[in-house]
């Protein structure tokens, strides 16, 4: 059995604004019978822009339910650009959270708003006009890479329980893996083709990511009176601090990147992305 | 802790069933006084041996066998694990597998994944099942060759009931040399199995199916069928399942199956009917409602019913505030993003898979629990019709 919050429950048991705006200004359907869950959500907005009635109609989950019914009350009142900045986080965050498995409620919630707004405007949706990687769910390229950046997304996994992308035959999970890489490196690498990655565990990765920046990468360091120091790992997601020379070095982000990841890559496990500890 | 269970219409007794107050009586001794290892000398541990022989042979004559035909297990699982395995050792020059598309994951994902346990390459062979659920015999005898190891076919499916012919399949594999493995899990109890007259070699069941405890299950192994063990260790099961037994869920186990035998005339007359008034009332209460499975080759306590265009779970959650207890094939459910292996198989359109409700039940339930669910399920629906944007659309 999930684990709901008393939120959650109540938007499912007892949802507000189910229906259907009358001659609504902007209408957002999103997902489908196939996918599970599909949400119809209908938006009247005034001439100065005001979101004055919001109604929706879900087929889902009792989150599916509740995301739907907390979106309509987030957004009654709001100016079409406020509304326009609600995230799916925001809608999760006003539940008081989600199933980690559900998120993707949440995001559908956002896809929804974001279609009716575009459906109210007369413009056509940049995400639908991505790249379709999970043919399962159809989710495109460009809704992963939004969804990585908004909830800051670290593994396969994560981008599944968020999209849904990956979920069904697992086909696309090279492909999503390499998104994953792309969009965290922000583009300053090009992504590797990772061939069946070797599964290590976190203190694996850790004991032989240690030895190698002992081994190899301090003493290069070293000579340019620079070092550098391991901070945390996160699954594939190397967090290191550059000290000593390095620190005010201009080329420091070309050093973690072109030597310490390079390095790494080669000697640990080729996913690894190094980052610069904050 | 309380589990208000008095207040709980449990219909999900394919997923666990209720410990018959008969198998508590019968294993508490063995949980307090009787804590004696049955493999030691003396008559401390001596007498708790002889609960198990006892409970060896309730168990065979449930089953029909004999009673060195019957090793315990941890569970259903264990047993399916250790039956297919076995047959891959016993036959190593053998690599082929028949199966279904429609098994419990304990064995789907076994047969799935059996080239990482042996080392060897495996061809599975994966029976199609027609749209009610059942097989095409024709098929399976042509997926029968010459390097096909083992059978393994549920007797019953967990999620519509479906009842396959194994007898029959079990014959058809033993002409051909083929071992044949049958998890009955959810066959033994409900329907009447007689193995002495068959020709299965393998049949999994579990404890906590049949009013018996969780932890607790059997593997039949067939007289003369070769064997290798799955768990290596002591001598306990006579070499063939080493580890201490779990001596009072053994003897529940037991109990349970002596229960069962008595109650299976109540089974399918009783319950059989109870199932078919709520199978029945619900079709024709609530609109746009199916049966998932065939009608009549079927388990007499289980109904699987698809309430289109709502989803499993919050029909479920629905039920839940009237404490009334049953599954659903639907994605959100099952943790997975998919709907119910079982039921893509048979080809049920995802609009009715997401909205899959199974009700199974037993001999503890009765008609004023069905009348009442039946009271209460066309208004949930109604509501949740009321909310899903693909039902006005119709």
């Amino acid at each position: 059995m999930w684990e709901y919050t008393d939120k959650v429950q109540q938007h499912f048991l007892h949802p507000h604004n189910v229906g259907e705006v009358e001659n609504p200004s902007g209408t957002g359907d999103v997902g489908s019978l196939a996918c599970g869950d599909a949400l119809k959500l209908t938006l009247k907005i005034d001439k100065d822009e005001r979101i004055v009635d919001a109604k929706f109609k879900t087929f889902g989950c009792a989150s599916a339910i509740a995301s739907s019914s907390a979106l309509t009350l987030m957004v009654t009142g709001m100016t079409v650009s406020e509304a326009e900045k609600i995230t799916n986080e925001d809608i999760a965050d006003y539940l008081g959270g989600l199933p980690k498995e559900k998120m993707h409620c949440s995001v559908m919630g956002r896809e929804a708003l974001e279609a009716a707004i575009a459906d109210y405007r007369g413009v056509t949706l940049p995400m639908a006009e991505g790249e379709v990687v999970c043919e399962c769910f159809g989710v495109t390229d460009l809704e992963v890479i939004r969804a990585i950046k908004e909830s800051d997304l670290r593994s396969v996994e994560e981008i599944t329980n968020f999209t849904k992308a990956g979920g069904g035959c697992g086909k696309c999970e090279d492909r999503l893996r390499d998104i994953l890489q792309a969009t965290v490196s922000e583009g300053t690498v090009t992504p590797v083709q990772i061939e069946g990655p070797k599964r290590m565990t976190t203190l694996q990765k850790i004991k032989k990511i240690e030895e190698v920046l002992e081994r190899e990468i301090k003493p290069v360091l070293r000579k340019d009176g620079g070092d550098i120091e391991l901070v945390d790992v996160d699954g594939d997601f190397v967090m290191v601090s550059l000290r000593g020379a390095c620190t005010s070095c201009a080329k420091s982000q070309t050093t973690l990147k072109e030597y310490v990841e390079k390095k790494l890559r080669e000697l640990v496990l080729e996913s690894l992305i190094v980052e610069a500890a904050k | 802790m309380n589990c208000d269970a008095d207040k709980v219409i449990y219909m999900d007794n394919n997923a666990t069933t209720r410990v018959a107050p008969e198998v508590v009586d019968a294993m508490m001794p063995f949980l307090t006084d009787c804590y004696g290892n049955p493999s030691s000398m003396y008559n401390f541990g001596g007498q708790v041996g002889k609960a198990i022989t006892k409970a060896r042979g309730q168990v065979a004559e449930l089953l029909g066998a004999e009673s060195s035909e019957i090793i315990f297990t941890s569970c259903g699982t264990e047993s399916d694990s250790t039956a297919i395995l076995s047959a891959l050792q016993a036959f190593p020059e053998k690599r082929h597998i028949v199966t279904t598309r429609v098994e419990h994951p304990a064995v789907k994902n076994l047969c799935e994944n059996v080239d990482r346990r042996t080392g060897h390459k495996h061809r599975v062979t994966r029976l199609q099942v027609e749209s009610d659920g059942t097989l095409d015999m024709a098929r399976y005898e042509e997926a029968l060759a010459d390097d096909t190891s083992i059978v393994s076919v549920m007797w019953a499916n967990n999620e519509t009931g479906v009842i396959f012919p194994v007898e029959k399949m079990a014959s058809m594999a033993k002409e051909r040399g083929i071992l044949f493995h049958t998890d009955a899990v959810q066959a033994v109890g409900k329907i009447p199995i007689n193995l002495g007259e068959l020709d299965i070699d393998f049949l999994s069941l579990s404890g906590h199916k049949l009013h018996a405890p969780k932890g607790v299950g059997v593997l039949y192994v067939k007289r003369g069928t070769p064997f290798v063990p799955f768990l290596a260790g002591g001598h306990q099961e006579e070499g063939r399942r080493g580890g201490t037994e779990n001596v009072a869920s053994i003897v529940g186990l037991g109990k349970a199956c002596e229960l069962a035998g008595k109650m299976m005339a109540e089974e399918n007359s009783r319950v059989k009917a109870l199932r078919d008034r709520l199978e029945e009332g619900l079709l024709a209460s609530v609109p746009k409602s199916m049966l998932n499975g065939h009608k009549t080759d079927r388990l007499p306590n289980t109904t699987n019913i698809s309430f289109e265009f709502v989803e499993g779970e919050a029909i479920l959650l629905h039920m839940n505030l009237y404490n009334i207890c049953a599954s659903s094939g639907s994605a959100c459910t099952s943790g997975s993003l998919e709907p119910s292996h079982v039921l893509r198989a048979m080809g049920v359109p995802f609009t009715a898979a997401h909205g899959s409700i199974r009700f199974s039940l037993s001999i503890y339930n009765t008609e004023a629990e069905v009348d009442f669910v039946l009271e209460k399920m066309p208004s949930i629906i109604a509501e949740l019709r009321e909310m899903s944007p693909f039902w006005n659309a119709e």
